[in-house]
């Protein structure tokens, strides 16, 4: 392996020599494979320094939050660790035992300890997540326990309402003494447990989550095609013309880029609705009658248009970037050779323009499962996605593990839409610019 | 030279805060923070000597839980939703407040008999009454005006689209008043499985003719671009409408829904004795009154109503306009915040639900 007509090696032999064993050596009598990975170690710490700032801010920013919101997703001691007692007793007595006198005064200690501690509401809100009604069903039985509540504590608390002896609440309250729970899981597929613990699909007049779901799917689909339809002239046109005037033209792509996203939203709006600029000029020439002025927004038209306006950008740039390298010989090569027009773009310049189609694709795609404010402001009702249900739970129910859990699924299923994509298209054949 | 001007002001805030008295309030900024601030504060500086901090944002009910969680309490007073602050006073989050330590009204009425119902609770001290009605377009409808909420929803004789909020809430209720349910007995009915199933049913006779809307702007500019010829909207920003941009707009007070702002004082307030000195000035008889020439709510306390005068403007009579006028009381919805802590889950899925299958 030393081969003395190595030049590097003869260096070093020279300077520090081979020992017996043919070891390279410094001039410093060290192994040169040992300095070698120290003077590169210290190159490696110092590369790592620099992008540690990087590391931490997505760490602390990024990585730790989602962290913690998938936690959520699956963890709500809400119920758990304020009715200590009663989670005892349900730990020690399995599924099916009636609740007997022991677990009645683990109910009543823990609801006056809970009321004292103004905790109650926390316990009443996790339970009423599984079983809607019975927040209520807490704070008022908390606020008489404050007041004392004697023994037999069985006939004193289903005193205070009746609804205490439902079976379905002490399952409910089963579930919830231990911290963790899928139950926001089956919740966000339309699933709930029955009185028995049971899996079954919610009930009807509930079923929500399924159908968004594959909504958000379709008209990201939809709204990934109609970009790609509109974008590839573009990007090809801007690719191929003189650079004057493509520059013009890039500007008129980026300028909407460029603008707030809650502008271009409510332009949308002034355009579309009834008494807006399209349906005045159409009535005006004549094409629909007054009485006819169509609906286009408030419904799956207005988000599909606006979403795919808002997100061409991200489509054009990357095909355009792609275009831009392709030598048009390669066209006219296959012109002369005898290509149709047709023939020459399908088999010559669209695969071409492949990696930069997948990566606009891609954004696009991705984009548009996770929006959340345009379909709000133009979806009206058919076109709400699923990151507006995710808000709802954020922001009005206030049911942060619902929302986590339904994120959470979103997320999972773009990882596995990324990953098709990667074993069908190949991520290495992604171009971004 | 910024740092020792920073410094500077930095001391001064200090050697301030420690001669004089100050509490921070949270509100919620523009016109109705400034109502606030005409009404509330300069009688409450004058009287006390205690300067009042105002600090605006977006709903305080955010900051005051943010506040609570991180252990870090720097608002002394937040003026928060009912149903927000009976949430967070059951959580721990708050003072109790007593009634009885509130001053009487100015009649002589004792503070737990004067307040309206449901603005007075455990950590919560009713500030002021808003109403969601009914406004609709009056150059649309030239031979009739629509009076009732039953009208809202008859599209045969009021032509046009309506506008509803896109949340169960504000909905559900007016289809059950609209199909002929007493307004006392609208939680009764939703509170069960039939009962949603008939507001939904009536909800189903308009539902092609509804635009959604989220933002508490957009009802107005609904009906300004005639995009609605009917919808429910805040009553402030319809008066703002009608008497400040001189819109042709009108008023139908049939089955509004009153909702209740308070004031609540958080556990570990940096001030907590000019805190409660704060509430009970500001919800004292004439603070509440004098409120009302700054914007259209209503007084939380009974005693308040009578001494309603006119707009800032100076010609604008408020009684009329005022969701808490007995006239517009008789058909009136009140929150039940108990009621959507329990079911707004619930009843947010079946609604979405609804949307969804058309």
């Amino acid at each position: 392996m030393a081969n003395a007509l190595d030049p590097h090696a003869a260096v070093v032999t020279e300077a520090g020599g081979l020992d017996q064993r043919g070891t390279l050596k410094t001039a410093d009598g060290q192994p040169l494979s040992r300095a070698l990975a120290r003077s590169s170690r210290k190159a490696r710490r110092r590369a790592f320094m620099l992008v540690l700032p990087l590391l931490l801010f997505i760490l602390i920013t990024f990585v730790l939050p989602i962290g913690q919101m998938l936690q959520r997703s699956v963890k709500n001691d809400g119920f758990s660790a304020n009715m200590p007692q009663l989670s005892a007793w349900f730990a020690e007595h399995p599924r099916g035992t009636d609740p007997n006198d022991a677990a009645w005064a683990a109910l009543a200690a823990d609801l006056t300890a809970s009321a004292e501690a103004r905790t109650i509401g926390v316990v009443g809100t996790r339970i009423n997540y599984d079983m809607p009604g019975t927040r209520s069903l807490f704070t008022s039985a908390g606020r008489q326990a404050r007041r004392g509540v004697e023994p037999p504590y069985r006939d004193a608390i289903l005193e205070m309402d009746q609804k205490w002896g439902d079976p379905k609440l002490w399952s409910v309250m089963r579930e919830a003494s231990s911290p963790y729970t899928s139950n926001f899981y089956l919740a966000a597929v339309d699933r709930t447990r029955d009185d028995s613990g049971n899996i079954v699909q919610a009930p009807e007049q509930q079923r929500v989550y399924l159908m968004l779901f594959l909504r958000t799917l379709w008209l990201s689909l939809v709204i990934t095609f109609t970009t790609f339809l509109l974008g590839f002239p573009i990007a090809h046109l801007l690719a191929t013309l003189p650079t004057r005037k493509s520059n013009l033209l890039m500007i008129l792509v980026l300028l909407p880029f460029w603008t707030s996203l809650l502008v271009r939203t409510t332009a949308w709006m002034v355009l579309l609705q009834q008494q807006g600029v399209v349906n005045d000029i159409l009535v005006w020439l004549g094409v629909i009658g007054n009485s006819g002025r169509l609906q286009m927004i408030f419904n799956q038209t207005g988000t599909i248009i606006a979403m795919t306006h808002i997100l061409l950008p991200f489509m054009i740039l990357p095909l355009y970037s792609v275009m831009r390298t392709i030598n048009p010989s390669y066209v006219r090569a296959a012109r002369s050779l005898g290509a149709t027009s047709w023939t020459a773009f399908r088999r010559i310049y669209f695969p071409q323009t492949l990696p930069g189609l997948g990566a606009g694709a891609l954004l696009v795609f991705i984009l548009a499962v996770g929006y959340y404010i345009t379909p709000a402001l133009v979806g009206g009702s058919s076109g709400q996605l699923i990151s507006n249900m995710i808000a709802m739970h954020m922001t009005q129910t206030l049911n942060w593990s619902m929302a986590a859990a339904l994120a959470a699924i979103l997320l999972g299923g773009v990882l596995i839409l990324y990953w098709v994509y990667d074993r069908l298209v190949g991520i290495d054949n992604l171009k971004l610019g | 030279m910024k740092k020792t001007l920073i410094l500077t002001s930095a001391l001064c805030g200090l050697a301030f805060g420690a001669h004089a008295q100050e509490v921070n309030v949270v509100s919620w900024g523009g016109a109705y923070e400034k109502s606030q601030v005409e009404a509330y504060n300069k009688p409450f500086s004058e009287q006390t000597g205690t300067k009042v901090n105002m600090i605006a944002a977006d709903d305080p009910a955010t900051p005051l839980k943010a506040q609570f969680e991180a252990k870090n309490v720097t608002g002394d007073v937040f003026d928060v939703a009912m149903a927000d602050a009976i949430r967070m006073c059951d959580e721990g989050a708050l003072v109790e407040i007593d009634p009885a330590a509130l001053p009487a009204g100015a009649d002589g009425v004792a503070a737990a008999e004067d307040f309206v119902p449901g603005s007075l609770s455990d950590c919560a001290v009713g500030n002021i009454v808003w109403g969601t009605v009914i406004g609709y377009d009056k150059t649309k409808f030239p031979d009739a005006a629509p009076t009732t909420v039953a009208d809202f929803f008859d599209t045969a004789k009021f032509p046009g689209k309506r506008g509803l909020p896109k949340s169960p809430k504000r909905t559900l209720y007016l289809a059950l008043i609209a199909d002929g349910v007493a307004a006392d007995e609208v939680y009764d009915m939703l509170g069960t499985p039939e009962g949603v199933d008939r507001a939904f049913k009536k909800l189903d006779t308009i539902k092609k003719d509804v635009v959604w809307w989220e933002a508490g702007a957009q009802p107005m500019q609904l009906l300004a671009d005639g995009e609605v010829s009917m919808t429910t909207v805040y009553n402030g920003r319809l008066f703002d409408a009608i008497v400040a941009e001189g819109k042709p707009f009108d008023t139908i007070w049939d089955g509004q829904y009153l909702e209740i702002n308070a004031f609540v004082i958080p556990k570990d307030a940096p001030h907590p004795e000019a805190a409660m000195e704060y509430v009970k000035v500001a919800t004292g008889t004439q603070p509440l009154a004098d409120q009302a020439k700054w914007i259209s709510y209503g007084p939380a306390r009974k005693s308040s109503a009578p001494q309603v005068g006119m707009y800032n403007d100076g010609k604008t009579e408020m009684g009329p306009f005022m969701p808490t006028n007995p006239d517009h009381l008789k058909t009136a919805v009140y929150d039940d915040p108990e009621f959507w802590a329990d079911h707004s889950a619930e009843l947010a899925e079946q609604f979405n639900s609804w949307l969804a299958a058309s």
